[in-house]
């Protein structure tokens, strides 16, 4: 039998397992399904309990799941505490591929595991597939102007996959939670965590957000957003931004789409007076269905959106809403 | 305080291409990486305002070197320059590896990296890098400050909620983003004086790696197919006032099931 494909599971504020932690899951099912091989989920966190209850959700989606305490993550920037036990783990059961998310802790979590295990990381994967009994990763690269498959040519290769690379959907039945305790032999130096400062009120998160409403320098202001996070409470979708008005300090940088910000790809994305760059592009050019709202009708974003609207967005934006809650209504 | 700032020569965005070989054509025009450019501010501020000193440190081909220029036009000291033809279709673990040879030979009490490539969109030098070098890794920092008594740093982490204040002892490793604050211009005096600011060249010989362990034919993966993305059918305008705009925005929604 193949090696096993592990999901490496990220836990959310509440001690869940996160949606991309439950795509992973749901792709490292159909993988391991296809491939006759086990499929398996690796929880690590602090505290025993912790760790179980996150290990019982995870389990919801995967038949096999391993739980580490690790003790250090609890006042400790995570990577570092958790790598060695990580790495201890797949030198002791050899997995035939990890799949770690590409969010920022995950990114942290596998450059630390590559550089203790000296493996090869595929990074940014938009999906995974079997290519000749090797693990293909699908790449949107230059901005979404080329669409790459790679392989890894070595083995037990760790591959970075980005939100919505599956829909997560539950395993048929329940898997079994196990505790381990593989003996690390390495260490990274800890760095402390201080303290641990909330934002006053978060926004919702576009990471994997269906529905994304984004306001650029044509809101004209902070107040401006007002009519940006009506309508995308309208839709039921998050608020996304410019880096122009993240600079600006309209909204914050969470929000921000592009190079230098997030990459998204909800199903409808929304550009309210965003002109349509291409460092802001880059983030946000494979959305599903791409509608901009824009007095320019030369504005670079019409040559790639699906729908356009021209015209001052302060008189068509709250029409919109209101016709929207009406029709919910 | 002395800072090495880890800066990487990308194609110009918007301009990438893939060569004949499937590596990513680093012939058509080189920038520094946006991501790269915070950090050098950040450098560049704490030096002002502490002492000590800013060292770009790139690996890469000739035309990498524009990069470095420009940074040493706003204000870096010195930079070191990597390049070897054998270094051609390195994949991170060649980078990560290549840049800590380097760096061991450097004097420095901080490493700044960027949060991530505009070419590569990896993300994963900056950690790879401080577990090779045994490193404290400080990343996502939106503000970077030495600590009450000097001999710490602090980085502010930026998380989905909000930042953790994190603390280590240097020398360490501080990945940063865009929130450490634009870049500044270089001036034109800077401009000049970055002529005689020198560029170390070194190659994989004076690092002491055998050029077999690295480059295209050690890559971790390999580029099997490429293909265009779909092509979007080209944008239906709405010109119409807004009530009229808006019921064709609502039928389009609808007719896509987004509503
Ligand atoms: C290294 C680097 C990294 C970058 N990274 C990013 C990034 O991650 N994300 C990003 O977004 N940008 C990024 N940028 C910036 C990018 O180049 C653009 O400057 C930015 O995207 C422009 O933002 P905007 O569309 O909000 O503003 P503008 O370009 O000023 O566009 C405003 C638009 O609003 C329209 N408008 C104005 N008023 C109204 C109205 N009343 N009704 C309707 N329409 C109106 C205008 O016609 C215009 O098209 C980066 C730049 C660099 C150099
Ligand atoms: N060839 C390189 N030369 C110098 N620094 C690099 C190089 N590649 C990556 N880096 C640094 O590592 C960061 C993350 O790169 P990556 O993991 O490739 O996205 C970049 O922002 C740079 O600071």
């Amino acid at each position: 039998m193949p090696g096993a494909i592990w999901a490496i599971a990220e836990l959310d504020d509440e001690g869940q397992p996160t949606r991309l932690a439950q795509e992973l899951a749901t792709l490292a099912r159909g993988l391991a399904a296809e491939a006759g091989a086990d499929a398996t989920g690796v929880v690590l966190g602090a505290g025993a309990a912790t760790v179980q209850a996150a290990g019982t959700a995870f389990a919801t989606y995967l038949p096999t799941i391993l739980t580490l305490d690790v003790p250090g993550t609890a006042d400790h920037a995570a990577a570092a505490a958790a790598a060695p036990a990580l790495a201890a783990l797949v030198r002791e059961r050899r997995p035939a591929v990890v799949l770690v998310g590409a969010s920022p802790d995950g990114k942290d979590l596998a450059g630390a595991l590559a550089g203790l295990l000296d493996r090869a990381v595929l990074v940014n994967g938009a999906a995974v597939r079997w290519a000749d009994s090797a693990p293909a990763v699908e790449m949107s690269t230059f901005g979404g102007r080329l669409v790459t498959q790679s392989v890894p040519t070595v083995e037990e290769a760790l591959i970075l996959v980005r939100p919505g690379s599956v829909t997560a959907e539950p395993a048929a039945a329940p898997g079994t939670v196990t505790a381990v305790m593989p003996a690390a032999t390495e260490t990274l130096p800890l760095v402390r965590v201080v303290e641990r400062v909330q934002a006053e009120a978060a926004a919702a998160s576009i990471d994997d957000a269906r529905i994304i409403v984004a306001g650029g320098r044509g809101v004209g202001g902070p107040d401006g957003f007002g009519v940006i996070r009506d309508l995308a409470e309208a839709l039921g979708g998050a608020v996304g931004a410019t880096r122009a008005v993240v600079d600006a300090g309209w909204i914050a940088y969470s929000q921000q789409i592009g190079q230098t910000g997030k990459i998204v790809k909800p199903a409808l994305y929304l550009a309210v007076g965003i002109s349509g760059a291409i460092q802001h592009k880059v983030g946000m050019q494979t959305s599903g269905t791409i509608v901009a709202i824009n007095r320019d009708p030369d504005a670079p974003i019409v040559e790639f959106a699906d729908l356009v609207v021209i015209g001052d967005l302060f008189e068509i934006v709250p029409r919109l809403t209101a016709a929207l809650r009406a029709r919910q209504a | 305080m002395r800072i090495v700032v880890l800066v990487k020569a990308v194609p110009i965005v918007g301009n990438e291409r893939l060569g004949d070989d499937r590596r990513v054509d680093r012939a058509n025009g080189l920038e520094a990486n946006g991501n790269d450019e915070y950090t050098m501010e950040a450098a560049l501020k704490l030096t002002e305002a502490h002492g000590g000193e800013v060292t770009l440190l790139t690996m890469g081909p000739a035309a990498a070197a524009e990069a470095l220029r420009k940074g040493l036009a706003m204000g870096a000291a010195r930079a070191v320059h990597v390049s070897d033809p054998a270094l051609a279709g390195s994949d991170a673990r060649t980078t990560a590896t290549v840049l800590a040879a380097a760096i061991r030979r450097l004097e420095y009490d901080l490493v700044f990296a960027g949060a991530d490539t505009s070419d590569g969109l990896g993300g994963v030098v900056a950690p790879w890098l401080a577990a090779l070098l045994g490193l404290p890794y400080l990343s996502y920092g939106s503000r970077i400050e030495p600590g009450p008594d000097g001999t710490t740093i602090q980085v502010r982490r930026l998380g989905a909620r909000g930042y953790d204040l994190l603390e280590a002892p240097m020398p360490a490793l501080v990945m940063g983003t865009q929130v450490l604050g634009e870049p500044r211009y270089p001036s034109l005096r800077g401009i000049m004086q970055a002529r005689t600011k020198e560029i170390a060249t070194w190659s994989l010989a004076d690092l002491g790696i055998p050029a077999e362990t690295v480059g295209a034919g050690v890559a971790g993966s390999r580029v099997t197919s490429t293909a265009l993305p779909p092509p979007r059918a080209g944008a239906t305008v709405v010109r119409e006032a807004p009530d009229v705009a808006v019921a064709r925005v609502i039928d389009f929604l609808a007719a896509r099931r987004l509503i």
